[in-house]
Order: structure tokens, then sequence, then C-alpha cells
């Protein structure tokens, strides 16, 4: 399989990163080189084997249902929260007006 | 089968309705973090810097939220799956800081299972149907954007992030937006018994997605739509019949149905194309690396079971064939988890108080419950939940009617002022000295003394004009005083009278 | 006085728990050695001088009470820039996290600085970790210490750890955190004639590190020998609750079970390792390192990993992929850069923030990773690769029934110049085919400088170990040092 500019420009699109042409161009031939190379995995037969789940075999951990436990990963920290946006306001991140 | 059919110009069409709901689990913590789930906190105040998608944060289940995900599985008699797993659902949207949603896509937590909703005829709905639902996965909930406070921004609050959600998806099994929202309240009674979800609809604990799709009878599925987050019963069946009837018209007009997310309107009751989320349809569904495959073992499996409640329909059984309740009484008390709470209570203090078996005064509390409480819960525009009159009180109240200690008008009364009051049934019949005459000896006496001064009509009634026997019983109490034990009053009168 | 940045971490540990000198004397010394370098190696993107000295003068302060001065007391380490560090600018050396100041602090550099370690500054590294020569770092390059014989050209550190390498390499630190997704620890680490061991996957916690590929990446030490490794990945392990992958187990004594008799063990060499076109020096030094071993005590078996050749593109599917997913929320709405042209929506905004914070490898990668997971080609491409996972796997797991470690390169090649590969990534990803395996099946991985080129650069031979026994790769590794006597070290040309 191999993509073409189209293809590569819907990649970008649900990826959102904008692409110029001139880079859509520059980015189909190594897109393919690289997709090209990854498909010989084709060649492995594996019709009896699991996808892998764990690398290190080991099952879900759960965690008691208890607020603010740990404050590293627990709420109430509006401050720390908001302290890197680059628009906060009225206690709200603030983001180009969305319509639904 | 229902009868529900859209007349079009072309002919009939039927209806198809899968419903997806989404109830947010009752939990202390979210689903990932230790944030907090309470409703209507200020903004951004109950988030983990995971909630926000701060770098290198990470997800570690909270085990309540999978416990009620199991419990309601084992509500509905679903499979449930000892091995599941945790996907991710990828697409942008400023409600969605990670960029993915965690979900279960592959390997949900909850199988094949089911419900009932009942017959109703008024509401066309002929016989008990089967509603087969497909799955239940476990996810976390979105953010909330606030569109109106800024001329140009939207604002992201993320308290809602990360909140634990089951979606349960239902069979397109429903014909009718009657089914549908039978299913809905069905599956809200169910969670509310089991205790997984509170069942808030207004405040966004419980939403449908709605799939509709139509078709002329007999012919194959028609492409299907989704209206997303619908939360009331009622907007359910709006949005149903509205969306049904738009597609009808769509296609009788000659245009095809496009497979797209709409958005319901309730104060149009209508349904609109949703433009934002248009292009999100190749999700990138793969098994989230930062969580490991979840495996059920069976002690835990074994505690969900056994903390599992008696559910809506085994209860109303109950009722019905044990405790004698007519199947209008039993359907009343059982509707709501609360409601029924409250009966049981009333019906142990009830038979406490008046040394019975529970199920000889059911018939008598129920009825009181009923046709007496809440009639004037309704008059107060109370609900049960803040009732003045505690179980513990209308038992004590109940069981002074049962022993004949004051008659059934007279608790009504006492019913009124301990409504007002809050004070003890005894307390208030001595105060108010509603306790009724139950001593044989004094109730012959007035009859003794009422046969007498009617002499001509015990001849009457003695020659055959029976109907009389209810006069000598007004006489009778109307001399006691109204307090006079009706059933006693009775069975002396029957004896003398011969 | 001996000049204190050449001392290691085992030797700056004991001296100041001695008082041969005081903690912040040590402080001193490097610090002065990484502002010395800045210019010309840019290893550092942010040096925070104050915060090692502030550890330096609590640690002393604690000897002076005569209190525990813990595992790393007095000593200062470099913070690979992919650790959250509290209100000290965390980026992954990219544009998108420019600025960014954590209000946390990740698991892993807690641990350090409660074992009594101080920050030298966050080194640079390739953007988001994704590079192996350390060319991708929206903050420039770093710079090689080591020069061919006879040239001036610049090398490339390796990568990604490539700052936490060449610190090391040039005294800047005695010591430097890595993460190792592909080869990021092992391959810089052979470059500079470093050590560096990345331990079983969910030894050292990923909580707070800036996640590339989550079932990949994994944190460890990079230092100047095995026993500074050892002192330095007790203190960086442990089990943490906050990470779902975290081993629940408790951390063993690394250090003080060091041992370099390997009498009794036996080691593997992977017959698949030796390709064809193989550099002569590496197959004489893997040759060299057979022998080291059987001196050390060890039986030396022939092994098979039969899914070898197919490691790396399996690598090149999952890592892409769970990166694509993982670097969804660099989006300008919560921290970090956030570019706003007129008129755009919210989509528009995402867009142009992304394509203006991410560097091209960064976007390359997102654009393979979307593409292997969108709809129609998930099953062929993520599905078959992690079903290859579980072969490559599998066969560590065979080979692990008869041997107890495997020894292989770390890397086909010496350093390579900077601006050598960079116009075909193809190219650049080969440079992993030696480590890229094991981290495929989270097992222990460490490599150790083992000579040097016909250029004169350093050479590394790679030890792979069974899931859990850090011991075992330790203990060969440190065999391994003592008779490969690597004292070599770059030049002092900066
Ligand atoms: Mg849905
Ligand atoms: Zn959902």
């Amino acid at each position: 399989m191999s993509v073409d500019t189209a293809t590569v420009a819907k990649i970008a699109s649900l990826a959102r990163i904008k692409v110029t042409e001139g880079e859509l161009e520059a980015m189909v031939p190594e897109l393919n080189g690289i997709l090209n190379w990854v498909e010989q995995l084709g060649e492995v037969d594996t019709s009896n084997v699991e996808p892998m789940t764990a690398v290190i075999p080991n099952t879900l951990r759960l965690r008691e249902d208890v607020v603010d436990a740990d404050p590293l990963t627990g709420g109430g920290k509006r401050e720390e929260v908001l302290a890197n946006a680059p628009v906060a306001e009225h206690g709200f991140f603030g983001v180009p007006k969305v319509i639904e | 089968m229902s009868t529900y059919r859209i007349q079009g110009a072309t002919g009939e069409w039927e209806v198809v309705i899968g419903l997806e709901v989404h109830a947010q689990v009752s939990s202390q913590a979210k689903l990932f973090s230790g944030a907090a789930t309470e409703f209507g906190a200020e903004p951004n105040t109950q988030v983990a810097l995971i909630d926000a998608a701060m770098p290198g944060m990470l997800p570690v289940p909270n085990k309540e939220c999978i416990r009620q995900a199991v419990r309601t599985g084992m509500a509905i008699n679903a499979q449930i799956n000892k091995y599941s797993r945790f996907d991710r659902k990828n697409y942008f949207y400023a409600d969605l800081p990670q960029g993915y949603q965690i979900s279960q896509l592959y390997h949900p937590i909850v199988g094949e299972g089911q419900l009932v909703i009942e017959a109703d005829e008024k509401a066309g709905i002929p016989e008990d149907k089967v509603i087969g639902i497909e799955r239940i996965h476990v996810e976390q909930d979105a953010g909330k954007l606030m569109h109106d406070q800024h001329p140009t921004m939207s604002y992201v609050d993320l308290n809602r992030v990360g909140v634990a959600l089951m979606e349960i998806v239902s069979r397109p099994d429903m014909t009718s937006p009657a089914e549908a929202g039978a299913y809905v309240s069905k599956l809200r009674q169910i969670l509310r018994y089991v205790g997984s979800c509170d069942g808030n609809m207004d405040q966004g604990s419980m939403r449908a997605d709605v799939n509709v799709s139509v078709r002329k009878p007999g012919e194959e599925l028609g492409t299907r739509t989704e209206t997303k987050n619908v939360n009331s019963v009622r907007f359910v069946m709006q949005a149903i019949e509205h969306e049904a009837m738009r597609q009808v018209d769509v296609l009788e007009a000659g245009g095809k149905i496009v497979q797209e997310t709409r958005l319901f309107d309730p104060n149009t009751g209508s349904t609109r194309s949703m433009r934002s989320k248009e292009d999100a349809h190749d999700y990138r569904y793969f098994p989230d690396p930062d969580l490991l495959p979840l495996i059920l073992e069976d002690d835990f499996l074994e505690d969900c079971r056994n903390s599992l409640p008696e559910l809506p329909d085994a209860k109303k059984a109950r009722y019905e064939n044990e405790l004698g309740l007519s199947a209008y009484n039993a359907q009343v008390l059982t509707a709501d988890v609360d409601t029924a709470k409250w009966f049981e209570r009333l019906l142990a203090e009830t038979a406490k108080a008046s040394g019975k078996a529970p199920a000889e005064v059911s018939k008598q509390a129920a009825n009181w419950l009923i046709s007496e409480l809440f009639g004037a819960l309704n008059k107060l525009g109370t609900s049960l939940e803040e009732s003045p009159v505690t179980p513990e009180k209308g038992g004590d109240l109940l069981a002074l009617i049962a022993k004949g200690t004051i008659s059934g008008s007279a608790g009504k009364q006492v019913l009124e002022i301990m409504l007002d009051t809050g004070d003890e049934a005894e307390t208030i019949v001595e105060r108010e000295g509603l306790k009724q005459e139950s001593d044989t000896g004094a109730i012959e006496a007035e009859i003794d003394k009422v046969l007498e001064a009617n002499a001509d009509k015990v001849e009457q009634y003695k020659g055959g004009k029976v109907a009389l026997f209810g006069f000598f019983v007004g006489q009778t109490m109307k001399a006691m005083k109204g307090k006079g034990n009706p059933q006693v009053v009775n069975e002396i009168l029957k004896a003398k009278l011969g | 006085m001996t000049d204190l940045t050449e001392l290691g971490v085992a030797q700056i540990r004991d001296g100041v728990k001695a008082g041969d000198f005081t903690a912040v004397e040590v402080a001193e010394a490097f610090n002065a050695n990484v502002a010395a370098a800045q210019e010309a190696l840019n290893a550092f993107i942010v040096a925070t001088p104050e915060m090692a000295l502030d550890a330096a003068k609590a640690t002393d302060a604690k000897r002076a009470k005569g209190e525990d001065l813990g595992k790393m007391g007095g000593v200062p380490i470099g913070m690979k820039d992919l650790f959250a560090t509290f209100d000290v600018q965390t980026t992954a050396a990219s544009h998108i996290l420019e600025g960014f100041k954590p209000q946390y602090e990740s698991t892993v550099s807690q641990n350090l600085w409660n074992a009594g370690a101080g920050m030298l500054g966050k080194l640079n590294l390739d953007q988001f970790a994704m590079g192996s020569s350390n060319e991708t770092s929206y903050f420039g390059n770093v710079i090689s210490p080591w020069r061919k014989a006879g040239s001036n050209a610049q090398l490339a550190p390796g990568g990604s750890s490539g700052g936490s390498s060449a610190a090391v390499a040039a005294r800047l630190a005695p010591a430097a955190t890595g993460t190792d997704t592909g080869g990021s620890i092992r391959q810089p680490a052979a470059f500079t004639g470093t050590t560096g061991i990345k331990p079983t996957y969910g030894r050292c916690s990923r909580w707070g590190v800036v996640a590339f590929a989550s079932s990949l990446d994994q944190a460890g030490p990079m230092a100047r020998d095995t026993r500074d490794c050892a002192i330095m990945l007790e203190a960086m392990a442990g089990f943490d609750p906050k990470d779902a992958t975290s081993l629940d187990m408790p951390v063993p004594n690394w250090e003080e079970l060091l041992s370099a008799d390997l009498s009794g063990k036996t080691v593997g060499i992977p017959r698949e390792y030796r390709m064809d076109g193989m550099d002569a020096e590496i197959v004489a030094l893997w040759d060299q390192g057979v022998a080291w071993l059987k001196d050390a005590g060890a039986k030396v078996i022939d092994i098979s990993l039969p899914h070898t050749k197919y490691a790396l593109p399996t690598y090149y599917i999952i890592a892409p992929a769970e990166a694509s997913s993982n670097l969804a929320r660099y989006d300008g709405v919560r921290y970090g850069l956030r570019d706003l042209p007129e008129g755009a929506n919210l989509q528009d905004m995402y867009a142009a923030t992304r394509a203006a914070g991410f560097g091209d490898e960064v976007k390359r990668r997102i654009l393979i990773g979307t593409y292997v997971l969108s709809a129609g080609f998930y099953d062929a491409y993520y599905t078959q690769a992690q079903k290859v996972r579980t072969l490559i796997s599998q066969d560590f797991q065979k080979a692990f029934e008869e041997c107890d470690v495997i020894l292989a390169p770390t890397t086909p090649t010496p350093a390579f110049a900077l601006g050598e590969n960079v116009d075909d990534p193809l190219s650049m990803y080969l440079n992993d085919v030696f480590s890229v395996p094991a981290s495929l099946a989270g097992l222990p991985a460490m490599s150790v400088p083992a000579g040097l080129s016909k250029d004169g650069l350093p050479l590394g031979l790679q030890i792979i170990g069974k899931a859990f026994d850090e011991q075992g790769v330790l203990n060969a590794g440190l065999a391994l040092e003592q008779r490969a006597q690597f004292t070599a070290k770059p030049e002092k040309w900066w």
C-alpha cells in the first residue's frame, strides 16, 4: 500500500497538523519509504499468535474510591491546572468560540 | 409488536430505534483520577493533573467504578467478561484534553444482556417486551464548554472530565417512541435499585444517544442517524418522533438519509445536524498502552453478586405473591427504589408495633402510603424523602388503627396533625381524645339503649328489613360520639339482633 | 586537590560522606563545567546551578547533624528534559512546550531528590525523544564532546538521551537520567563511552515523564560505570501506585550484590545479530566481548532470535501509533504554545499550533502513527505489529531457557557526523537495530563502553537480561568493564 498526496492530506487533517502544499509533496515519498519498509511484517505468519497486550505479564491494578487520597492525583488545584494556560479567564480555559 | 406507524404520503413507515445510554457511575472519585465527582462545583476545581492531560500523567482505574459496572451487568442478566481492556478513542475537541477518550471498544466489561419493558396498553405496548442489551462499557466523561460568556471565546470547564460513565448499548429492538421511553425508564429504575447511577437526568447523570432509522414494513434496515445527549424520557420520545418524521419526509421527497450526528433542541422538540462533529469519524481506536488488561477474579465477582439488592421485577412479584398486594399497588410501590425502601420500613414498623406478621398488615400499609400519605404530601408539595412523617411514626399510627385503638377516620386526623407538628401518633391521640371504645361492656350498654329506644325498627328488622342494620350501627356510633370500635359494634349488634 | 568533576557517583557519595570534600564544592565544580561547556556542546536546555547548590547545602547540613545522606547524597546530576520538574521549564525539546512549567515533579526525579541528588539542569534531547542523533531538538543539536582523530567535524552524541550522554562524557555531570524507548539510553551511551542501563519495563515509574510510546518508555541512569548505574538505578526505581504499569516488587540492592564473577552463568550470542555488511570493528569488539565473558567464568553458547529482522519495522509501527495518540494533548489549550491565526476556529487553532510546535521528525511519526491506526489499516499494520511483537518476546523467552544474559553490540557503527543521516529517516532508524528488540520485549539491557574505533571513537557492548534480572545484566556489564579497562575520554576542546 502506498499513500498519495490526498491521503497524506487526510491523515494530516486527522492528526490536526496544518501542512502546506510543498510539505505535502515532500512527505509523500518519505512516508511511502517508511510504509513500504514496515510492510515486510506482512511476511510473518501470525495466524496463531495473540497480539501483545502487556510487555511484562501483569494485570491491571485498581485503586480505592477515595477523593484526593494523593494530592498528586487529586483535584482541588485550579491554580496549578490553569497555571500554564495560554488563555485562562474566570477560572476557565479560553478557546476560540465553538459552534456546536 | 408495537403498532406504531408513521403515515407517509407513500404509505406506512416503521421506526427502528436503538439507544446508547450514558449513565454516570456513582463514585466519590473519578474513573482514573482522585478528583471529586460532585455535581455543581466551581469551574475547574475538581480537576486532577491527569484530567487536564498534563504531560506525563497516567490513569489508574477506580475499583468502585469497575464494581458498579459489573453489578449493573449482573442486574440485566448480562455476560460479565472476566477479561476486558481499555481502548483509546482518538479525536480532537476542546472538552477532551487528552485528545482521546479512554473507553472500551474491543473488549467491553459487560456483554450481552436484556431487560423487560412492561405492557402498557395506553402507550401502545400491548404486551411485555424483551429489549436486548448488546454491551456495557466503562469510559470517561468529557468536559463542558460554555458558549455564552464571552463574545469570541468559549470557556472550558474540565470538572466532568474523567467522571466514570457506563455506556449501555441496546439492540435496535424498539419500534416506537413509547417503547424507547419505557426502556429508558426501566433502565433508570434498575440503575437506581443497583445504586450504580443516581439517574438524575436533569443533572446529566443519564443521557441517551438515540439511533433512529425508518423503513417500509418488511424492508431492510434504513440508514440511521444518532441524536446525541438527550436528557429526559420525554425528550427521548420527542426526538424519535421528530427524527422519524423528518426521515420519512426526506425519503418521500426522493432524498437520502445521511448517517450523521444530530443534536436535539428541547425548546423546539426538533433535531438538527451537528456541524462540529462532522469529520470525527475515524477514531483510530487502539488498546490504551498506559493500562493493562483488566482481569476480574472470581471472589470479586462473587462479592458483586452478593451485594445486589432485590431488583424491581422480583420485588414487584413478591409484593403481589407474598404480601398480597394488588398489581397496581405493587407497581406503584416498586417504581422507585426509595419508595420501596420507605414502604418496607413502614411495613416492618407497623408489624412490630401491632405485633402482627408483615403479611397481615401489608395491605393496610400499602393503601395508607399510596392513598393517604402520598396525597397528603402532594398537597404539601413535598416528597417522601422530606416527609415529616417517618416510617417509624407511620408504623405507630397504623398499629393504633390495626389494634382498634383509633378508628380509620381518626387516623386521617392524626396524620394531618402529625404532618403539621411532627408529634408521635400516641401523643396526638391522647391530646385530641381520639381513642375509640373497644370495651364490649360499654358498647353493649350503649347498644341496649339504642335497641330499646327503637323497638319498632327492631321489629321491622326481624320481619326481614335487614337494611336497617346500618341504621342501628349509625345510632350506636352517634351515641358513642364516633368512638365506638365499629367492628365490635357490628359483632354485638349482629348477636343481639339474631 | 583532585578535580571533583573527574569523580563518579560512588566516589562523590563516599567522599562527601567521609568529609573528603563538601557537597557544595562538588556542585560548584560541576556548575562551572556546565556553564563553560554550554555554548560549545549545547547539552542543557536550562541550567539550574542554584538548585544543585541548594541540594548540596542540604546534604552538607545533614552531614553536620550526622544524618543519613541517602543513596545519592551530595551527587549533582543532569535531568533529561523529558522529566517534569516542579516549576522548572520542561519541554521535551519541543517548541510546543516552550515555557511550560509543570506544577508537579515526576516520580523518578522526586525519588532522586529524596535520595540526596541535586539538579544541575535540564538536558537537551531529541524532540519528544524521537531521534537517534539529537538533531531533532527545537533547542539545537547537542554536540558530542568526542571527535574523530584528526578531525574537527561535529559528531552526534546519540539520541534521544544525547544531552545526557554528552554531559556525562564531558564531565558536566557525574550521571544523568535517560529514557529509553527503542535504544535512547544505550545508543547514546555507546556513542560517548558512557554506561547506561534500561531496566525492565515497569521498574521506573513513568508518572511525570513526557510520554513518547507508553508501552516502551523506560527511564534509566547514564553514568561513567556500572557501579554508578547500579547506585542511581536503585534511587530511581520503585513501585509507584500512580503508574498502572509500575512493577509492584521491591528494588534489589543492586550495588551491594554486584559481582563480576560469572561462573555458572551462560551467555547467549544471537546469531541473527551478525548481519551482512556489519562493521568489521564492531564484529571484532563483539568477539572480544565473548572472550572477556568467558574469562569471567561464563559459558558462551549460540542462540537464535529468529524474528530479529522484524523488530525495527515492528517498532516503527507501534511507537508512532502510540505517539500519535500520546501527543494529541499538545493542542494549545491548557499549556504550551498556541498559534491562533486571524479568524481561526478551534480546529484551525489545533492544526496551526501543532504545525508550528512540532518538528519534522515528530510530525512524520505522528502521521505514520495516525495512518497505521486509521480505519481499514489498523489490523494490517498495528495488530500485525503487536503479533510480531509477541513472537519477538517469545524468541527471548526461549533463548533465556538456555542462557542467563545475551551479549550483542549496542550499535552497528560508532558515532556518525551531525547531518550525515538527517535527510534519510530510514537510515537513521537502522541505528537502533540492536537495541530495539529488548525494548519491544520490555527486558533490561545495558551498554558498556568496550573499546575505541580506528578513528578513536567509543564503541559499546550490550547486555540483555531476563525480565527483572537487572542484577544479571549489571554483573555481566561489570565483568566486561573490568576487562575492557575503558579509560578513554574526549579531549577537551570546548
Ligand atoms: Mg454514542
Ligand atoms: Zn460513549
